[in-house]
Order: structure tokens, then C-alpha cells, then sequence
């Protein structure tokens, strides 16, 4: 076990090794002068050599490749370039914003999507299973910022009941910051829990013509109490993975449907880095985001575990 | 990252109650397309510095009114001595930062020491190079002393670029800005919004405004339900593909005005074909004026024939210098050698009129066989490939800069065009002060330009502000980049 947990982390630190120096060499090789881009078509050759020299720009790459590795050993991810601030506070500043947008989009994506998946195979071939997949098609085609245009359209400029978007910070006013929240994580949400309703219902679908659900039928169980206790718990393996995966994208790409209610979150704050050539920021932000989706991978692979105690006791 | 300064929270009661007395009559939500990368506009480009601080947080010996007129600012008055090289300026008392530290002319003297240093970072240091010294005479009294004489000086210390900032603050003023203005700096929710708030002890006219929020929202279409929802009162640059929206709703107004930008089919005039004068004209034949602005502009744009803002005193009409006219066109491509016309690229930077533009353009150009090939960029790389390395055939690109005419004056400037004649002209226009000289002198530079076809001169920028139909006293015009709030207030 101990073994296992060592090779983990060794093929873990690994994976951010290799991660760090691809997205340095890409970065490096972006055409485009940050320094340039900041002061402009009329800045002298003089102004603009001299912010080169004042962001570093002019050390060779190895260089600035160790002072980044080694500063973030040291839990330091460096001074935007343009914003002349720790990368760290920037990303935790967003943070505040994305982390949040996910957990409320993925409560909702799994209060909807998984007790419709479940209808839906409780009542397989019926009309209630249609007429739900067919909606659940049409969630999954719906695209996350058409749908939160709509909903913009509906809830804040035609009824006035919610903001069309924007955040007010957490310790200024929480209550309008959770407003703020509500459409975008609607919209990031529907989707998502189209795709779940779809995953449920054909695992769901797959583990009822088993032996062990014919056996609790033959118990006297009826169909959807037999789906429910024995059923639903063995179709949760690739919810799981689903889950994951959809948590790994919404932290990272959710830049659509925060320019749609111009809210502050880590997708937006990479796009404008990237267009300023801000390499720092990007570079750092990016390897923060392998850690937080490898880390997101860990945890969905010790959840295997305990849903499923033949995958637990196989790994001890 | 927030921060919060003490003079927010003392305010805070007093906002409140305000507030709650006449709803919303003293603040302004203003949206903006672009959040700016900081917020001191002497070490930076971006438009979206000034939009949030000149004139607002900052302010200069002078300033800039709408209509691009030059106005007294923390100087009071100015003489000017008869040679046109020294300036005396009588500087404003009681005059204090935002941080409380007393504003004189030791400000004065660092601020355009700190422009003009070896390792200066401004990035319109060039404006500024004929200062050869600033003398601090009494605290209130200053005299700048020219190298040569320079008609756009009072001007250019007006500009966003030579603001006069503190020793004490001027390090940190990317991200804490300090200045003299009406409004002080109080917060800035990366990625979100500014909020700026009226300066109890500013010396001049108190604004109506008590306080100001800059919304930053990138998307058209979302910039367009926020002003439907009220969640911002106005915004000074709309899309205009979106104004058709606003247009006629009695709870807005669009106002339509002018800016500096001249937006030109960039020409690489060092590099062959276009080296040719006969080629150059043939493009000019080959261009559709008006196709190009009501595609690209929704008819906003305004025709131009040179590289010269139509509402400038100077302005001379060269618009038919090389009339719509594809048979005279194919004729002058002909005598250059190209009977069957020639291929080219055009680089296209990541703005919308630019980008319609270039598609137009392209579809006009084929029907006299110049065949284009359309390459988006963004910026970083347009900047790079363009306009550092001069790596392109053609480009289509607005220069905002105000009375700019002086980059055709310079042969190393990324369109590649050396004319002597222009380079002499130019250097008699900036040693010029007096107005009908000068005036003729730019309108000669004007003309030599247009008949040299140097680019393809397309339309002068519109703009184009939505603004919440009971506020008033917003900038119509753009003769510098800002969006100044001094006069801005709500009206029943």
C-alpha cells in the first residue's frame, strides 16, 4: 500500500515536471514582445528595452525556466508582468469566484441529472424515458452561453430578479455575491446535468439485466426498489468518472459563460494574460491547473474505493 | 486583489445616506470593453488606463476639453517666452494628492525627470524629448525649458502620458494610483471592477458625481443586456452593430462623435510591389470608401484622404484625390508591370473594423486582380510581426494618437515611406508656433501624403457612446483617450 501511494506521488510530480517545462517551451515560443504590447506603437526603442530589462525578459530561457521552477518550490508563482502583483493572490482572487461557480453548478448538474438518469431507467422504453432522453438531448446540444444569454434575458433584463452579471466580492456583500451566481451556474449546470441524466440512466440500464437484480426480484423486491438498493450504487462507477472529468472542466473552462455575465474567474484572467503576453501569470496559472485536475483525478480514483470494495481491497 | 483605502470608509456614511435620499443621483456605473492591465497612464499604452483615470485620478499641468482644446489644469496660467523655448507656469495652490502629501513644483520637476530618465518607461517618451530642463523657481512657479520650439507642447503635457505625479507614490501608482483629481482611488476587483470615489478636499469645482464604478464587460452582446438591465448607466464606445438596439429607446441616447483615429490600409512602402507609386494609386483607384464604412463602421465612419482627423482646424478634404474608378486602376497596374495584378498578404489585427474591413477590401482588390490573403493576429503577435519587425505587404489599423501626421516623417516607422520633402516640412511644422503657418504646413504635409498614396486612407473612427437618456455631460468626442467625469451628472 505504502509502495503504491509512493508511486503515485512519484508519477504525480512527474506529470508536473513534464507539464511545466511543455507549457514553458510553448509560452516561449508565442510570438510577441509583452514589453511592446504594454507601451504600444509610439514607445522609443530606448522605453522599451528598458521594460524588457525591468521584467526580466532578457535572461536566457534556461534561466528563467529554473527561477520559476525553483520559485514555486518555494510556493513562489512569480510577479505578473503586467499587473506588477503575486500570481498567487491574483489566482486565489479568482478562485473566490470559479471554485464556487463549479461546487453550486455541480450540485445542480447532480440534483437534476441523476434522479432524472434514474426515472428514466426506472421506466426504460416507457414514454416518461423518452421524453426524458429527448430532453436530455436537447441539453447536451444546447450550448452553455446561448442558454445563459436566455436566461440573462429572462430573469434580469425582463423580470429584474437577478443581475445580468458581475460579482460583488464575497466580504462586501455575500448574499449578492450568490445572486450573482445563480444564473451562470444554471447555465454551466444544464448541460452538465443533461450529460449525467444520459450517464446514469445507461449504467443504470446496463447493471438491471445482471444476475444479482434478477435475484433480488426473486426475493420479492420490486423492480425499482431492487434498482434502488442494489442497482443504482453498482451503476455509480462511471458517474463518477463523468463527475470528474465535468468538475476538471468547469474549473478550467468556463471562460464562455464568465464573459457572458462578466464575472471574474480564472478562465478570463488566463484569456487576457495570454493576448498581454503576461508569461508569468499564464505559465503559473496553467501549472495550477494540471495540479488541481491531476489532483481531482486522485480523488475520483480513491472515490472508486469507496463505492466499490472490490477496487479497495484489490489496491490494500 | 482589493484595495481599500481609509478615506472610503470615512466617506461611507455620508455615501449612504445620500444614497438612500436621491437614488442613484450621484453615482455611475460605467461599462468598459477593456479592463486595463494597470492604472498608471505614464508607463503604458492601453486606452483602458486612461478611460478609468485621466482627468478622473489624474491630472496634468494642462487638460484637454472635448473639443481638443487646450485648458488650464494644475497650472493655473503659463507665459511663454518669445523665442517659443521657455514656459512659465503658475501652478495652483492648495493643491493636494489623494494621499494627503502637498502638491508644488518639485512634482512638476519629477514627474517629467522621471519621463525623460535613461530608464524611463513612458510610453510616449518621444513627445516629451525637447524638454532640456524643468527649473523649480518658487514652490508655485515652474519653467520648462525647450530644446527647440514645439507647437504641440502645451497639448502633449496635457495628455494622459504627463500626468504629474508624487515621489512619494509614483512607484506604486500600477496598482495604487495617487494623483490630484476629483476622483480618488478606492478599490479594484481584479477582473470585475474599479471603483473611484469624489476627493473631499479637491481644490478645483467639486463633479456632481460622488462615485464612480467601471464594470469591465468584454462581450457586445452582454455589454448590450447589462445597459438593459440598468446594471451599468452608459458606456463611451459601443459596437456600433449594437446601437440599432438603443437607437430610438427613450431611456438611452447615443451619442455619436469623433475620435483620432485614422484607420488606414497600412502599406509596406519599402517593400516591392509597393514601392511603386503606380501600384499605390492603383489601390487607391481600387477602394470603395463608402463600401468599407458601411461595412464595417454601420456608416459611422467618417471618409478621410489623408492621415488627418476631419475635425481639426487643419483638416483639407483630399477624400477625391484618387476617386472609386477600377478601369484607371487596372491601367496604372498595367504601366507598373502588373497587367494581371500581383498576391499579397494582409496581416489583420483583432479588432472588428479591421477585420471587416479586410474582407472588403479583399473582395474589392480581386476585381483588379490584387489578389489578398486575409491572416488574422492578435494583438501581441500584429505588434510584433508588423509593426516591430515591419513583416508584411498589408495592414488595416486605426492610429488613435492625436495630430500623428509626424510618423510619415519618419522613414524608420513601420510603413516603410521616406520623403524627404515630408521630413522637411514636418521639421519646420514642429518648430512652428504660429497658427495660420502652421496650419498651411500641415495642409501641405496632408496633401503630399495623399498624392503619394503612402497608405490607403479608409475613415476616421466614430464614437459611439450609450448613455442612460438622464445623465448628461458625458464626452461626445475623443480628441484624447479618457472618459473624463467632471461634468457627468444625472438630471429628472
Amino acid at each position: 500500500m505504502t509502495l503504491y501511494i509512493l508511486r503515485r506521488i512519484l508519477g504525480f510530480l512527474v506529470t508536473l515536471l513534464i507539464a511545466a517545462a511543455v507549457i514553458f517551451l510553448l509560452l516561449d515560443l508565442l510570438p510577441g514582445d509583452p514589453a511592446r504590447f504594454i507601451l504600444g506603437i509610439n514607445a522609443t526603442p530606448e522605453a522599451v528595452a528598458a521594460l524588457r530589462l525591468q521584467m526580466g525578459l532578457d535572461d536566457p530561457a534556461i534561466v528563467r525556466f529554473s527561477n520559476w521552477l525553483f520559485g514555486m518550490l518555494r510556493g513562489d508563482f512569480g510577479l505578473s508582468q503586467t499587473q506588477k502583483l503575486p500570481v498567487a493572490g491574483l489566482i486565489a482572487d479568482r478562485m473566490a469566484v470559479t471554485l464556487p461557480l463549479t461546487i453550486v453548478a455541480m450540485i445542480i448538474s447532480v440534483a437534476i441529472g441523476l434522479p432524472l438518469g434514474i426515472l428514466a431507467a426506472r421506466h426504460r422504453g416507457k414514454l416518461v424515458d423518452t421524453a426524458l432522453m429527448i430532453l436530455a438531448q436537447t441539453g447536451v446540444a444546447i450550448p452553455n452561453f446561448w442558454f445563459g444569454m436566455l436566461l440573462t434575458l429572462l430573469f434580469a433584463v425582463t423580470l429584474r430578479w437577478l443581475p445580468p452579471g458581475g460579482f460583488t466580492p464575497w466580504n462586501e456583500d455575500a448574499w449578492a455575491s450568490l445572486r450573482g451566481l445563480v444564473l451562470p451556474s444554471l447555465a454551466l449546470a444544464l448541460p452538465q446535468a443533461a450529460i449525467l441524466a444520459r450517464v446514469m440512466r445507461t449504467a443504470l440500464v446496463d447493471v438491471s439485466t445482471q444476475d444479482f437484480i434478477r435475484t433480488a426480484r426473486a426475493k420479492g423486491m420490486t423492480f425499482g426498489e431492487a434498482l434502488w438498493r442494489h442497482g443504482v450504487r453498482n451503476a455509480l462507477l462511471p458517474v463518477l468518472t463523468i463527475l470528474g472529468l465535468q468538475f476538471a472542466f468547469l474549473i478550467a473552462g468556463t471562460i464562455i459563460v464568465e464573459n457572458v455575465f462578466y464575472l471574474p474567474g480564472l478562465g478570463r484572467l488566463i484569456f487576457t494574460a495570454i493576448s498581454e503576453r503576461d508569461l508569468v501569470l499564464v505559465r503559473s496559472a496553467t501549472i495550477i491547473l494540471v495540479l488541481v485536475v491531476s489532483f481531482t483525478m486522485l480523488v475520483v480514483d480513491l472515490a472508486y474505493g469507496l463505492v466499490d470494495p472490490r477496487i479497495r481491497e484489490r489496491r490494500a | 486583489m482589493r484595495v481599500t483605502k481609509s478615506f472610503a470608509l470615512a466617506s461611507a456614511g455620508l455615501l449612504l445616506a445620500t444614497s438612500l435620499a436621491f437614488a442613484q443621483s450621484t453615482e455611475i456605473r460605467v461599462g468598459a470593453p477593456l479592463e486595463p492591465p494597470a492604472l498608471d497612464p505614464t508607463a503604458g499604452a492601453a486606452e483602458a488606463i486612461d478611460v478609468v483615470v485621466y482627468q478622473n485620478v489624474f491630472e496634468g499641468l494642462t487638460r484637454i476639453d472635448q473639443t481638443g482644446a487646450v485648458q488650464p489644469g494644475l497650472a493655473s496660467e503659463w507665459t511663454v517666452s518669445d523665442d517659443g523655448l521657455t514656459y512659465r507656469f503658475t501652478l495652483h495652490d492648495g493643491v493636494t494628492f489623494h494621499d494627503g502629501t502637498a502638491f508644488d513644483a518639485e512634482d512638476v520637476k519629477f514627474t517629467f525627470e522621471r519621463i525623460l530618465a535613461e530608464d524611463s518607461v513612458n510610453a510616449q517618451k518621444a513627445l516629451y524629448e525637447a524638454i532640456s530642463a524643468v527649473t523649480v523657481v518658487d514652490p508655485l512657479t515652474v519653467e520648462i525649458t525647450l530644446s527647440r520650439p514645439d507647437g504641440l507642447f502645451l497639448f502633449n503635457i496635457g495628455r494622459g502620458d504627463a500626468v504629474i505625479v508624487a515621489p512619494e507614490s509614483a512607484a506604486n501608482n500600477a496598482t495604487d494610483p495617487i494623483g490630484t483629481g476629483p476622483f480618488a482611488f478606492v478599490q479594484w476587483d481584479r477582473g470585475s471592477r474599479v471603483i473611484l470615489e469624489q476627493y473631499g478636499p479637491y481644490w478645483g469645482e467639486k463633479p456632481a458625481l460622488t462615485k464612480a464604478t467601471y464594470v469591465f464587460i468584454g462581450d457586445t452582446a452582454t455589454m448590450t443586456n447589462a445597459l438593459l438591465a440598468g446594471d451599468v448607466d452608459g458606456t463611451y464606445n459601443f459596437a456600433a452593430e449594437a446601437l440599432p438596439v438603443f437607437d430610438g429607446n427613450p431611456q438611452f441616447k447615443v451619442l455619436v462623435g469623433s475620435t483620432e483615429g485614422e484607420t488606414i490600409l497600412s502599406t509596406n512602402n519599402a517593400k516591392s510591389p509597393f514601392d511603386k507609386l503606380e501600384v499605390r494609386q492603383a489601390m487607391a483607384h481600387a477602394i470603395n470608401r463608402q463600401e468599407i464604412i458601411d461595412g464595417a463602421t454601420y456608416g459611422y465612419g467618417v471618409p478621410i484622404g489623408s492621415h488627418f482627423a476631419p475635425h481639426h482646424p487643419y483638416y483639407i478634404d483630399l477624400t477625391n484625390t484618387y476617386p472609386y474608378d477600377l478601369d484607371k486602376a487596372r491601367e496604372l497596374l498595367a504601366t507598373a508591370g502588373y497587367p494581371d495584378g500581383f498576391s499579397a498578404t494582409l496581416k489583420l489585427p483583432p479588432v472588428n473594423y479591421a477585420r471587416v474591413s479586410g474582407q472588403i477590401i479583399a473582395s474589392e482588390f480581386a476585381k483588379v486582380g490584387i489578389k489578398l490573403e486575409l491572416i488574422n493576429m492578435e494583438w501581441a503577435q500584429w505588434l510584433e510581426d508588423v509593426f516591430a519587425n515591419k513583416d508584411f505587404d498589408l495592414t488595416i489599423i486605426s492610429h488613435v494618437e492625436p495630430f500623428d501626421i509626424g510618423i510619415y516623417a519618419n522613414p524608420d516607422y513601420y510603413f516603410g515611406y521616406n520623403s524627404p520633402e515630408v521630413q522637411a516640412l514636418n521639421e519646420t511644422l514642429n518648430a512652428t508656433t504660429d497658427e495660420a503657418k502652421r496650419k498651411e504646413l500641415a495642409q501641405e504635409m496632408q496633401t503630399i501624403i495623399a498624392k503619394d498614396a503612402v497608405n490607403g486612407f479608409l475613415f476616421e473612427l466614430a464614437q459611439t457612446g450609450v448613455w442612460n437618456a438622464k445623465l448628461e455631460g458625458m464626452w461626445q468626442n475623443a480628441p484624447v483617450e479618457g472618459v473624463v467625469l467632471r461634468d457627468v451628472h444625472w438630471v429628472e
